[in-house]
């Protein structure tokens, strides 16, 4: 993989959770509204740079024997770092995501990213992938916490859009409409990736 | 009686898969067959239960007398991921049965988040010992029991002529939609 396809190819071939079918719970729990999408999103990509970063640099010193646990030290070293900083200069959106914040530890896209690329590739481009997956992730956050706020609540980012007539669709805030609304996306997004006539990986 | 309560609403009203959204990995990874839908539900009941109560005890026996709570996650995770090691060359020693039946699973459960989920839900609920450790068994027969349940459902789809694109996860995420709107049915019970 080159330079460029590492700062492109989370937006489109390995666009998570949809195409890396990792990270789900995130994608679930924190998309009942646009704002704390994007909030994750970032917090995410913040972990995901400097996780690369770091596993990159240390790949000939980390023996393979004992690397799962020696990503995990740095993978939760950043997410304290991220926990501590949003409850600092975030508060409000760090009450919101709650518990979801120091779980960004066990998002498998990190693991997954530091094992399949991190491990194995120059500082630079680690860096750069972990910012495209960790910028495709973002975007596909705050689109579904768009679409779920929009139909679930009538509002996006917090402004009213419809105005008072309009009844929210509060199946979509809760647990269900979450999985509905990642499934029927992720449907869409085969059925694009069909017509356009790109192989399928998902079984 | 409380226990008894306590223990209905961790397992049916805040399923931790189908109403808090943790352990989705495995939910949507592990389900395609009953057997080993059951081996990975048997393998997270064993090490959530023992997780949280290791990480709960760290917590307030170690971190709290000395003012570090800020360590939570770090503390936890390493907790988890260790104790995971253990059981599983514990396990290989003494019951070669066991190991058979919940090895593959076990290096998986590090990283899924229902386990490090509960640890931390004993916390933010504040819980004492008991209701600790009914909590998090309970919890974790909640996580069992959906993914029991779901792996009999996508046998089933497996068969089904579902439309292309719709096809793996796809379908499986909106079945995980239903099976929680039915889940919703037992709002109102227990707590």
């Amino acid at each position: 993989m080159d330079f460029k396809q590492a700062l492109t190819h989370g937006f489109w071939r390995d666009l998570p959770p949809f195409r890396l079918v990792l990270g789900l719970c995130p994608s679930l729990a924190v998309t009942a509204a646009a704002e704390n999408g994007l909030g994750m999103g970032l917090a995410v990509t913040f972990v995901l740079i400097f996780s690369n970063m770091f596993i990159s640099l240390l790949r000939r010193v980390i023996p393979d024997k004992v690397r799962i646990a020696s990503y995990i030290v740095v993978i939760a070293t950043l997410v304290v770092l991220v926990e501590l900083s949003m409850k600092a200069f975030f508060f409000p959106l760090s009450q919101q995501l709650g518990i979801y914040i120091p779980l960004i530890v066990v998002n498998c896209i990190i693991l997954g990213r530091a094992e399949a690329f991190a491990s194995r590739n120059p500082v630079l481009i680690s860096m750069a992938d972990g910012l495209s997956v960790g910028l495709g992730f973002t975007v596909s956050l705050t689109l579904v916490g768009s679409l779920r706020e929009i139909l679930g609540s009538g509002t996006w980012f917090g402004m009213g859009l419809f105005g008072p007539g309009f009844e929210p669709f509060g199946f979509m805030v809760k647990a269900p409409g979450a999985f509905l609304c990642l499934g029927v996306l992720l449907g869409l997004m085969n059925a694009w990736s069909r017509r356009r006539g790109e192989i399928f990986v998902q079984t | 009686m409380d226990l008894i309560i306590l223990a209905v609403g961790a397992i049916f009203v805040q399923n931790i898969l189908l109403a808090q959204y943790l352990g989705n990995c495995p939910f949507c990874g592990v389900s395609k067959k009953t057997g080993t839908a059951v081996g990975m539900g048997v393998a997270v009941i064993f090490v959530a239960t023992l997780a949280s109560i290791f990480t709960w005890l760290a917590y307030y026996r170690l971190l709290v007398p000395r003012g570090l709570e800020y360590l939570q996650t770090l503390v936890f995770i390493l907790i988890i991921a260790a104790l995971v090691q253990l059981v599983e060359i514990f396990l290989k020693k003494q019951s070669r049965t066991l190991y058979d039946a919940l090895g593959i699973y076990l290096p998986l459960i590090t990283t899924n988040c229902a386990v490090m989920g509960i640890a931390l839900l004993n916390i933010k609920h504040g819980f004492g010992f008991v209701d600790m450790v009914v909590y998090s068994a309970a919890s974790a027969a909640g996580f069992a029991l959906a993914i029991i349940l779901f792996a009999g459902v996508r046998e089933r789809l497996f068969l089904a002529p579902v439309p292309k694109a719709m096809r793996g996860t796809a379908v499986a995420l909106v079945t995980a939609g239903i099976m929680s709107l039915a889940f919703m049915g037992f709002a109102g019970m227990g707590k």
